[in-house]
């Protein structure tokens, strides 16, 4: 395993965690792209060592790169592509109600709190 | 069989992306949708009558060996599971085409080939034998489930779709670091193989893969404390979109969640989830308490009873299991039918507030009666579903000792008792005190509606009927999941 990937998967964690805390759904989109980053590198590196070649002809795996987590990675990247155009639509959506792209609080339960106090 | 199977997976797939094509016309799209979900249940049942004859079958898609393909696993559970889910999505398009006849006329409209979408994604979530097909059909639900949240736009719906959606997406993205570890530690992401390999890992990587994806499965079944979204996002959709929510979502969740740590022999984590099973009983029903709006009450009734569930689970019993099952197949008609049930209210009383609704029983006796018996089993009582399904859970905690939250689950029961009780003084009894202007709603429209709320009422009464079968069923589903022998076995063959 190697550190330099295992570094930069939290490396991409702890900055796209960080993100995905604000307010701003501008900036959350920033975090999980972070977060999809880091979660298809993690992908990568269960495969085995990094550097391998992929397989070429299917004729044997020693040596070569285990061809499954790639698979995974493709489906798990497209999935990320989408959800992002997703989330970007929705905070385009609320700054044509709001004015801006702030995740608010539940009207709700902000009424009950008060009401107990 | 595999047609059968194939039939369930892609039949609500076609009809949705030709629904969508032709959403212009509304009679059309409403028939193709019904159509494609009527023969993915009717598919359902001839899978269920198959599994209950010859036990579990396993499909290979692609003829790929198990180690590198695709293979779809029905065993008993899944087939208990699949029916009820798919009538329930049937009913509800039932009740949302008269819904949208009311509110939207022959408008190009989404729900039905949206609803589509989510039945496969349903249909694959149940079914499948490997974690990262269930990522990817946790993704078709969750992906269908954003779009009916916020595709009518109003400023509410998008406020609370975007927690819903970054909620959901944060324990997408949390599943995926989960099959990646998973994948490190075993070389597999195939169930079966898991059920033979996690067992051999050491204590703590063992653990900390069950505690990783009790998180994951946790958000999505909304347990204490990640429950906050659902109260928030689910009563501003539309009624009936909220009503599949809340009979399928959350149990998609707790299904993997049981299928998955009673196959890898979590049976360490038991002490950890029964403690959280009690929190999240009693905070969801406490919860309910202080509401004052018939949708927010119910919603956070759904995880109270999230809470039972978990409690089987977490006994880690055949008899605990068993109840869970149990519990998992009541629950999902009787809490679509107390959001049909809300639907029918907010038409005609024009709002779900409590403090501006009453009267209703004089008036509408039959959506009193349509309330009455699902409010009922929801707490508990005789002779209803819920009576054999909390009593199956309550009656595996006592035979493991686990006293505290035996005592919890009693308590919670009794305060679901009290808000359903609440919700019938506010509604049904009293008199209304403001004019709020009710739904105009054509007679066929209504007639629509209350057909379709009276098959859910049916449904959960045929499961109230036969309840002893449920329980046979649910013990031999439990067998099938604490002896993975047989699983490991029947997929790897």
């Amino acid at each position: 395993m190697s550190i330099a990937l295992l570094l930069t998967v939290g490396g991409l964690t702890s900055v796209g965690l960080y993100l995905i805390t604000s307010r701003s759904l501008s900036r959350i989109i920033l975090g999980f792209a972070l977060l999809g980053h880091a979660s298809v590198l993690a992908l990568l590196m269960s495969g085995g060592p990094a550097g391998r070649a992929p397989i070429a002809d299917g004729s044997g795996s020693d040596g070569f790169a285990n061809p499954l987590p790639q698979a995974l990675a493709l489906t798990a990247i497209v999935i990320s592509f989408g959800l992002t155009l997703f989330l970007l639509a929705l905070a385009s959506r609320q700054k044509d109600h709001t004015g801006d792209d702030l995740v608010e609080d539940d009207i709700e339960d902000s009424r009950i709190a008060e009401v107990k106090q | 069989m595999n047609a059968l199977v194939a039939t369930v997976i892609l039949a609500p797939l076609l009809a949705a992306s030709f629904g969508i094509a032709v959403r212009h016309k509304a009679r059309v799209r409403d028939v193709l949708t019904l159509t494609g979900l009527a023969s993915a249940f009717v598919a359902s049942l001839g899978i269920f009558a198959e599994v209950y004859r010859n036990g579990t079958s396993v499909i290979r898609v692609g003829d790929w060996s198990p180690e590198l393909g695709i293979v779809l696993v029905a065993d008993t559970f899944a087939v208990l599971m699949l029916p009820v889910a798919l009538a329930i999505i049937l009913i509800v398009e039932l009740f949302a085409i008269a819904q949208r006849r009311t509110e939207w006329g022959a408008n190009p409209e989404l729900t039905g080939p949206l609803l589509g979408v989510l039945t496969m994604g349903v249909s694959l979530a149940v079914l499948t034998g490997d974690l990262f097909t269930l990522f990817v059909a946790f993704e078709l639900i969750l992906v269908s489930s954003y779009v009916l949240l916020t595709h009518q736009g109003q400023q509410a719906q998008i406020r609370s779709g975007m927690t819903y959606v970054v909620m959901n997406l944060f324990s997408s993205t949390l599943f995926l670091f989960g099959i990646a570890f998973v994948y490190s530690a075993t070389g597999t992401v195939n169930m079966a193989l898991l059920a033979e390999r996690i067992p051999e890992l050491s204590d703590g990587v063992r653990l900390g893969i069950g505690a990783w994806f009790f998180v994951v499965f946790g958000t999505k079944a909304a347990v204490f404390p990640l429950f906050s979204w659902l109260p928030d996002s689910y009563p501003t959709a539309p009624t009936t979109i909220t009503a599949v929510f809340a009979g399928l979502l959350t149990k998609i969740g707790i299904y993997a969640m049981i299928r998955f740590h009673t196959l890898t022999g979590m049976d360490a984590m038991g002490p950890v989830l029964l403690i959280i099973a009690g929190a999240t009983m009693i905070v969801g029903a406490l919860g309910a308490l202080a509401q004052s709006d018939v949708k927010r009450i119910l919603s956070f009734h759904i995880i109270s009873q999230i809470g039972y569930m978990l409690m089987g689970l977490g006994l880690f019993s055949a008899a605990g299991t068993t109840g869970a099952i149990v519990f998992l197949i009541h629950h999902m008609p009787v809490k679509t039918v107390l959001f049909l049930v809300g639907g029918l209210i907010e038409n005609d009383q024009g709002t779900s507030n409590l403090d501006r609704n009453g009267g209703l029983a004089a008036r509408r006796p039959l959506i009193a009666g349509l309330f009455a018996v699902p409010a009922l089993s929801l707490a508990g009582l005789p002779p209803f579903s819920g009576f054999v399904a909390k009593f199956s859970v309550i009656s595996a905690g006592i035979a493991e000792a686990a006293t505290p939250v035996v005592v919890m689950a009693l308590i919670a029961g009794a305060l679901t008792l009290l808000s359903m009780t609440k919700i019938w003084l506010g509604v049904f009894w009293g008199s209304k005190p403001d004019k709020s202007k009710p739904v105009r709603v054509s007679a066929a429209n209504r007639r629509l509606m209350l057909g379709a709320t009276g098959l859910a009422v049916g449904l959960s009464l045929f499961i109230s009927f036969y309840a002893g079968t449920l329980v046979e069923l649910g013990e031999r589903a439990a067998t099938e999941l604490r002896n993975s022998d047989v699983y490991i076995s029947e997929v790897l063959r």
